[in-house]
């Protein structure tokens, strides 16, 4: 008796957590009317509040167009910060829907880690910075350079191996955020600060005289970052591959936050119509409404327009499109067909 | 329970059949249907948590495996008191920070049961600016959280301390402490060290190679220190049949230091000194910003605590003490030594063990300023980059637990020298 009393308790048990997970990332964000996303701590032009505490950023526009998709409502975001360390987990525990966060798609993430890379949203390498007084002009001159570094990120996997293949030496400085690290670079605590090229951008851009600083030549890492989510919910997968592909499908196409209400009452290219939903029922394959990608796009515009006004040449970021222009244009931004 | 009950039947009044209602109204049976009731409520809810862990994991698609310790790490640490690379394994990285957390927890230690003994002392000085000026470095460091003095030490360090290459050039702005031997930089302190000529190789041991001739002077000092108390020992001998104590201050010298200084000639030491040699300091002891910080954030702030353990165990041993060892014509030095402080270290000892196992535990703030101890290493960068955070926790968890019982344990044995011993 006391043996079934046990397996019974476990029985019951076992089937609250399974009807716990049995509901799907969609529905849950459904009945939450917001979608809970991962950031950074604060990277500006990719993920930080504005004056009004209100996030802005690349990596931020791609929550507020799955929120406008999904919900209607590009408001409709819960931002949760998470730093280099606490992302993976936030995510794997159900802490946040989606992690948008300057994050690098990599085989053990993919693999290992049990999340999904919905695609790449900014194609960057692992760059460094110093102080233009050092007379540094490339990374192979760093021999014994003390390395300002966010603890818990490929990029720090990448420094040990680039010094390592180098045969140079180096004191890493490991450090929890990006604000932490540029705190300690501007003090002269360390001599190099690595990251991703486009945050060392960004990085630099909020100091108080960017022009005192360098970015060497040398981009030693591949580092696409994308937004990811856990695996095993395809559709909810989906939802955010394709969110990001309207965006830059839009590009291509032309469609941009000023003609896209003209273009969904209908125009003659045909692609146009199914991705806005004029034509055809790929809204309802994904499980949203037809017009899921017109309140995307609407959200903040498509790619190049967030892009251009978030970490453009015209931001005090500064960043040019490079590897991130459209496969038209010389770039890797390729969205599959809608189709 | 019947053959015991069989023993009772004289003089138990007469048995009465068992009923099962007995088990609740019965007071001979209710504490046990009590805790049997309770034990399988709690077995049930150990079993229902590790079940449902079992499950999330599955549900998320992760196994348990400790494979990912034997993995190569991939990540470098800067401050390494056993050989590692970025190659070797993740176990390794563990046992790097392990090695680490303990440097800091014995060095805080140390720090702190220095302050605390002194501040206790002087607390309660009949020197008025000297009594409240400890009053107001115990209340100062004990109000304010250990991580935020942590942070202030840390920002000190790196904000107001020179750069290396302020140490350069013609007329350097900055310049080396205690003629050209000691640098403070914005990246830590620079000391010298000590090198051996003669070198003996290192000692395989597994895991760890331990350099031949710091073993040796280890061994030195042991013996040193044995031999030192054989003296003692008979001159205590000496004086309790004749009267008189030899001195022996001379000779304790000798077997303390003669051992080490002879060693220390024969390996050749000298001093290698810190030099400013490309972006860096190079050579010497290289003390990181972040093992000050953490060094004197948490031995000033626990300091503070061991202070009061030290005042509230110097003022439980009761005022005639003091004046039966004074009639008895000892002086002052003496009565503290060999009256006050053996009943007061009664006291000081139980709350002096907590304390230092409150500094063990809060090594693992060392994160906050990039301090690679057990947790910045296993429980941080191994865990992010492979995944295993249930396993990684959960082996960090061990090893605070039983680093902190052996602390424990061993300070439990020298309370128990020092304890009262009742006859």
């Amino acid at each position: 008796m006391r043996k079934s009393v046990f397996y019974g308790t476990i029985a019951a048990s076992a089937l609250l957590a399974g009807a716990a997970s049995a509901q799907s990332t969609l529905e849950t964000v459904q009945s939450n009317g917001e979608i809970a996303c991962g950031v950074s701590t604060g990277l500006a032009g990719f993920s930080a509040p504005d004056a009004n505490g209100v996030w802005q950023g690349f990596d931020v526009a791609v929550c507020r167009a799955v929120a406008a998709a999904v919900l209607g409502d590009p408001m409709a975001v819960n931002f949760v910060s998470t730093t280099g360390q606490t992302r993976f987990s936030a995510l794997a525990s159900g802490e946040i829907d989606m992690l948008a966060r300057n994050t690098t798609w990599t085989f053990s993430r993919d693999v290992d880690l049990n999340f999904t890379f919905a695609g790449v949203n900014y194609y960057d390498g692992q760059g460094f910075m110093v102080n233009r007084e050092l007379g540094v002009s490339s990374a192979m001159e760093l021999d014994g350079a003390t390395v300002c570094i966010q603890t818990g990120t490929t990029t720090e996997l990448n420094l040990a191996d680039f010094f390592r293949v180098n045969g140079m030496s180096y004191e890493p400085v490991p450090i929890e955020t990006n604000a932490e690290a540029q705190q300690q670079y501007l003090a002269g605590a360390c001599d190099v600060y690595t990251t991703d090229a486009s945050g060392l951008a960004a990085t630099r851009a909020s100091f108080p005289e960017p022009g005192n600083h360098a970015i060497l030549p040398e981009i030693i890492s591949k580092e696409p970052l994308g937004p990811a989510v856990r695996q095993g919910d395809d559709q909810w997968a989906d939802i955010v591959r394709w969110t990001l592909n309207a965006l830059i499908a839009a590009e291509e196409l032309g469609v941009t936050s000023a003609n896209i209400e003209e273009l969904a009452a209908g125009t003659d290219n045909p692609e146009i119509n199914r991705m806005l939903g004029s034509a055809g029922e790929l809204g309802a394959m994904l499980g949203l409404e037809n017009d899921w990608a017109v309140r995307a796009i609407s959200a903040a515009g498509n790619y190049g327009e967030i892009f251009a006004s978030t970490i453009g040449e015209q931001t005090p970021i500064g960043l040019a499109r490079g590897l991130n222009a459209q496969w038209t244009q010389g770039g890797l931004l390729y969205a599959p067909p809608f189709r | 329970m019947s053959s015991t009950s069989d023993l009772r039947t004289r003089t138990a009044p007469p048995k009465t059949a068992f009923r099962l209602s007995m088990l609740l109204y019965d007071q001979r049976y209710r504490s046990i249907t009590i805790q049997i009731v309770f034990l399988f409520a709690l077995m049930l809810g150990i079993a229902w948590l590790v079940d449902n862990t079992i499950n999330n994991l599955r549900a998320l698609g992760k196994d348990f495996s400790f494979a990912f310790l034997s993995a190569p790490a991939g990540y470098d640490i800067n401050q390494r008191p056993i050989e590692y690379d970025s190659q070797m394994t993740h176990g390794r990285a563990a046992l790097v920070g392990l090695l680490n957390t303990a440097i800091l927890a014995v060095m805080a230690c140390a720090l702190a049961t220095v302050l605390g003994v002194i501040a206790g002392v002087l607390r309660l000085s009949n020197n008025w600016i000297v009594a409240r000026l400890m009053t107001v470095y115990v209340e100062l460091f004990r109000n304010i959280p250990t991580l935020v003095w942590i942070i202030i030490f840390g920002a000190i360090m790196t904000e107001s301390m020179p750069a290396p290459s302020a140490f350069r050039g013609d007329t350097p702005t900055a310049s080396m402490l205690f003629n050209d031997s000691v640098a403070v930089t914005n990246r830590g302190v620079y000391v010298p060290a000590i090198q051996f000529s003669n070198d003996l190789g290192n000692l395989p041991l597994g895991v760890v190679a331990p350099s031949i001739n710091w073993l040796l002077v280890l061994v030195a000092i042991i013996v040193g220190i044995y031999a030192h108390k054989v003296i003692l020992k008979n001159a205590t001998a000496v004086q309790n049949a004749t009267g008189i104590r030899p001195k022996t201050w001379w000779k304790s010298l000798g077997v303390l230091f003669g051992p080490v200084a002879l060693l220390f000639i024969f390996f050749g030491a000298h001093l290698e000194y810190p030099e400013l040699r490309g972006f860096n300091f190079a050579d010497g002891i290289h003390m990181r910003n972040s093992l000050i910080a953490m060094w004197l954030g948490l031995g000033i702030y626990t300091g503070a605590f061991v202070a009061e353990n030290v005042r509230s165990g110097i003022l439980a041993i009761s005022r005639g003490q003091t004046e039966a060892a004074f009639a008895l014509g000892m002086q002052p030095g003496k009565t503290m030594r060999l009256v006050i402080l053996p009943q007061a270290l009664r006291v000081i000892i139980p709350p002096l063990i907590s304390q230092y196992l409150n500094i063990t535990k809060n090594t693992s703030l060392g994160l906050a300023v990039g301090y690679m101890d057990l947790r910045s290493t296993l429980g941080g960068i191994s865990i992010n980059q492979t995944g295993r955070e249930l396993e990684g926790m959960l082996l960090m968890m061990l090893i605070y637990l039983a680093v902190s019982l052996s602390i424990s344990g061993a300070m439990n044995v020298y309370n128990n020298r020092v304890k009262l011993k009742e006859r």
